[in-house]
């Protein structure tokens, strides 16, 4: 049954990338349980702005779990205490009355903060560019149901093939590293046919990529994969390794 | 060209010629039009900048395919990564003419059900066209690597939608435009990788400089600096979706937009049909005065799920005053009102009718939930027959999203679901080439007009979405570069780009200056309500004239007591919304101008006033077998109607049928 909560906010806010953050703390009132986190945080901007004040600037856009783009690291987790989603599906009836509830951006080394709870996670896309495709052009494709996929390799890319880019597996580790987001793309590419080609290579040209880009070493803390709104498995590090070591091998 | 001038002044009538369609049996048109189109040869095409703003399933497919051609493309989007285009979040699936499952699907069938579905409002050849891609798009997508959902032998499953009587939609669970998505995204990066394609995330188009009448770039703000700057391209694409959130509440994301068109069509492209928005009649019903957006669950779910509401009025009284739980109401007292009315197409009616036939009941007092505006979407039957594993293989997600929101199981208890404002068939006018009425201005995707008539089939957008952008405009924006090698690049210091880029500092700076005590949000939510009210599911002059007059007061009070935060020079949300939201008080004007013209209903557009004894969509076809193209005339001056004629030479214009 919809109830309502009051509650205290530790907001993490910061003018700029070079500026100094700090928490500030809020309080809201009257919140619905069957409110969204972010419809939460639209009614705290809205009472900001009726003070005249800056409102806290923060990603979000699907609003249903999908595009990756909510990044909020609440009580200690990125998108929050409930399982399997994303900010943006967190909703109010996961807290109680009167909770008080820290709010603060990703921190990771290669997530630069731009503005309060926004960060810059452009170093995903250019991990992708490095290699995370087949090289094919438009057109001059064959039939689609020319080479035939079993079901199981054809779920398990689709499985690793869920990551939205959210970039909480990098924030979740205390190595800051992208791994389980690199491996759910190596794998789903490998698993099919089409991406096999050049699945070592692939490997190869993103890990380097990650590495030049400030990510930290995997050491199997398993932080990635409890944090995964898609639930992206850590089998998929395990695959790309053996893609990565066959790729040394042929070197 | 002189005579086109003329043609459009003298009689406001947009001719065969002006919309460019080839000559020639139906099926040949494409094939004959790429046979004697005009090319760029590889070394002139190194010389050529194309600007694509958008990285949605258009704008992404474009770019990367115009890149892979050995163009230099600049390529912009809002999001922070071009894979958060909005297309991500397309549910369903994918509609292709493969009869892979050899139930009678063609070509023909394809473009005849898309034709009819979108009541005999698009037009013949561009529907044939993408008909004919359609395939090429499924072969193109599993290159890539996207795992489509596939049966025990290995071969790609389809499922049905709504308006056809085949199974021709590929997915991939139920996030087929996020894998779709992915998929373009990843030959984009391929080609950013390369180099051949610059991007520009966190960027927003602000207006189109029109040089010498032609598109020759765009001035766009940096997101985080603040930064109004200037790009240079000897064509511009525009690939920015569509413009449902118009009414503040919709599925679609909170960043998207009708802007881009709006600044289009104030810079002489025809708006097209700005009347003919989709209503999707499998959403989640609105739950409190907070919320900020209203989530879809995939017309995939109508292949198991059944709609139905209480047959008797004191059973929904009970329902709504939480008496009585759905699956206490016995079989023979449950209303299954699509498979009553339309026993043909059952639950699998086409949108505009089933988010008509919903409201019917609503309004009669069956509603359920606590306001009364829902329906149920019940799964018992196919969990009885399939068993609870099967039907969480197909819609598990979509199962997960709603007991998230709702908090609510629907393997236990039947969803609650009501019509939202989901996608905008109308948009900017395109000619068979994709090109507006501005000479180098190129609208694909959503944003553009074509193909989808009054009312869009599902799993039809994302077809056009990369028809647009794979398929077709890499062959038809040649046509029109291979006459501009000789341009040398144009320098953004040059009078056009000061006085675009001084116009758009001024209107920033207007919207900052008022310092008013509304807040961007609380003026939109006022818009929304009027556009659902007055321009929504049923519409009626009387209606639609208030309507205007409401618009009016909104525009008015945007522009005198709007309050925006912060400054310009920096990353200010605020003023991006308000930006937005002076765009969509227009977009909102033409929908309600448009709707008030169009006296008939069609699709998606109901007038209340033409409509059949049973309460069906009446057309007529003698009056308004036409594309209503708005001319845009000045601020504050009405704009002008121009008239393309929809004369079918191939199809016979039927009343439509979905009960036999
Ligand atoms: C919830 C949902 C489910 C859907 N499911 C299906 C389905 O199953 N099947 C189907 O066929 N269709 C479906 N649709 C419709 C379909 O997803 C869209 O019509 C389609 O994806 C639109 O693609 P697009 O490329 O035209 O635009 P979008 O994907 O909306 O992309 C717009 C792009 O333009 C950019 N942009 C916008 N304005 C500017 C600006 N001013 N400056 C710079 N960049 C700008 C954005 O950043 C973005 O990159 C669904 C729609 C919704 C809302
Ligand atoms: S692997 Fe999971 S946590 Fe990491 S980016 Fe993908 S979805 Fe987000
Ligand atoms: S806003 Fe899209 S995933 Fe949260």
């Amino acid at each position: 049954m919809e109830k309502s909560l009051n509650l205290t906010l530790k907001v993490w806010r910061q003018a700029g990338p070079k500026a100094k953050g700090s928490f500030e703390t809020y309080k809201v009132e009257n919140i619905s349980t069957d409110a969204s986190f972010l419809e939460m945080i639209d009614i705290l901007n809205e009472k900001l702005i009726g003070d005249h004040k800056e409102p806290i600037a923060f990603d979000h856009d699907c609003r249903e779990g999908i595009c990756g783009m909510c990044s909020m690291y609440i009580n200690g987790h990125p998108h929050g205490p409930d399982g399997e989603i994303t900010t943006c599906q967190l909703h109010m009836r996961n807290f109680s009355d009167g909770e008080t509830i820290t709010i603060e951006p990703w921190r990771s080394a290669a997530f630069p903060v731009i503005k309060d709870l926004m960060v810059d996670r452009s170093a995903y896309d250019k991990i992708i560019q490095a290699g995370g495709y087949v090289s094919i052009n438009t057109g001059g494709t064959p039939d689609a149901n020319a080479i035939p996929i079993s079901k199981v390799n054809a779920d398990e890319a689709m499985d690793a093939a869920s990551c939205i880019g959210c970039g909480a597996c990098a924030a979740a580790c205390k190595n800051g590293s992208a791994m389980l987001f690199v491996s759910a793309k190596v794998s789903q590419l490998a698993l099919l046919p089409q991406g096999r080609v050049e699945a070592a290579h692939r490997a190869k040209a993103m890990i380097a990529k990650m590495d030049e880009l400030g990510f930290g070493n995997c050491t199997n803390t398993g932080a990635c994969e409890a944090e995964c709104p898609k639930n992206v498995s850590i089998s998929h590090i395990a695959r790309m390794n053996r893609e990565f070591l066959g790729a040394k091998f042929k070197d | 060209m002189a005579n086109k001038e003329e043609t459009t002044k003298v009689e406001n009538i947009l001719t065969r010629q002006d919309a460019k369609i080839p000559e020639g049996p139906l099926a040949e048109k494409w094939s004959n039009y790429k046979a004697h189109q005009k090319l760029v040869n590889p070394a002139n095409k190194r010389r050529l900048d194309i600007i694509v703003v958008g990285t949605g399933l258009a704008g992404a497919s474009a770019a990367a395919s115009l890149a892979e051609l050995g163009f230099n493309v600049l390529n912009f989007c809002i999001q922070d990564s071009p894979r958060r285009a909005h297309s991500i979040a397309a549910q369903g699936g994918i509609n292709a003419a493969k009869n892979y499952q050899n139930d009678g699907d063609s070509v023909y069938r394809l473009f005849y059900d898309t034709i009819k579905g979108g009541d005999y409002r698009a037009r013949e050849a561009n529907v044939y066209r993408l008909a004919e891609v359609s395939n090429n798009i499924i072969d193109q997508c599993v290159a890539q690597g996207v795992p489509f959902a596939r049966d025990y032998g290995g071969l790609l499953d389809n499922r049905s939608f709504g308006g056809a009587q085949v199974s021709r939609t590929f997915y991939a669970k139920g996030q087929t435009g996020q894998q779709l998505l992915l998929g373009a995204y990843s030959a984009l990066s391929r080609q950013v990788g390369k180099g051949t394609v610059k991007l520009y995330a966190r960027y927003e188009m602000l207006d189109v400089v029109i040089i010498d009448g032609r598109a020759r770039g765009i001035i766009a703000r940096n997101l985080v600096t603040g930064k109004v700057e200037r790009f240079f391209a000897h064509a511009v694409v525009v690939g920015t979706g569509g413009y449902g959130n118009t009414f503040f509440l919709s599925t679609n994301a909170m960043a998207s937009n009708g802007s881009a068109a709006i600044q289009m069509y104030k810079k002489g492209a025809y708006f097209a049909n700005p009347a003919f928005a989709q209503i999707h009649p499998t959403c989640i019903p609105v739950h409190g005065d907070y919320q900020s957006k209203l989530t879809l669950m995939s017309e995939s779910l109508r292949n198991d799920g059944r709609i139905w509401v209480p047959k008797k009025k004191e059973d929904a009284e009970a329902i709504r005053a939480g008496r009585l739980k759905p699956t206490d109401l016995k079989e023979e007292d449950r209303d299954y009102y699509l498979e009553r009315r339309y026993p043909a197409f059952g639950n699998l009616v086409p949108r505009d009718v089933a988010s008509r036939a919903a409201k019917e009941r609503c309004d009669a007092g069956f509603g359920v939930g606590n306001t009364g505006l829902a329906v149920y979407l019940d799964f018992s039957e196919a969990i009885d027959r399939l068993g609870e594993n099967v039907v969480r293989a197909r819609y598990g997600n979509l199962f997960q999203m709603y007991e998230k929101i709702v908090d609510d199981n629907p393997y236990k208890t039947p969803m609650m679901i009501y019509p939202a404002i989901h996608y905008t068939m109308g948009g900017i006018w395109v000619d068979y080439e994709l090109q507006t009425s501005v000479k180098g201005l190129f609208c694909i995707g959503e944003a553009n007009f074509s193909d989808h008539g009054a009312n869009r089939l599902g799993a039809s957008a994302l077809m056009q979405g990369l028809a647009d952008g794979y398929f077709v405009l890499p062959y038809t924006i040649q046509n029109y570069l291979a006459d501009q090698i000789r341009v040398p690049r144009i320098s953004t210091d040059s009078k056009e780009f000061d006085e675009a880029e001084k116009a758009i500092n001024d209107r920033i700076n207007k919207i900052m200056s008022i310092q008013g005590k509304y807040s961007v949000d609380h003026l939109h939510r006022e818009l929304g309500l009027i556009m659902w009210d007055y321009v929504g599911m049923g519409r009626t002059a009387e209606g639609l004239k208030i309507g205007l007059e409401k618009i009016a007061q909104v525009r008015k009070d945007f522009w005198t007591n709007v309050y925006v935060p912060g400054n310009a020079d920096n990353l200010n949300v605020e003023l991006e919304k308000a930006l937005r939201l002076a765009d969509f008080i227009e977009t909102g004007d033409l929908m309600a101008r448009d709707a008030l013209l169009r006296e008939e209903s069609c699709g998606g557009h109901f007038r209340e006033e033409y409509q059949t004894p049973e309460g069906e969509a009446l057309r007529d076809d003698d009056k308004f077998a036409y594309v209503s193209c708005w001319k845009y005339k000045g601020e504050g001056q009405e704009p002008e109607l121009v008239k393309e004629p929809l004369d079918y030479e191939f199809i016979v214009r039927q009343q439509r049928n979905y009960k036999a």
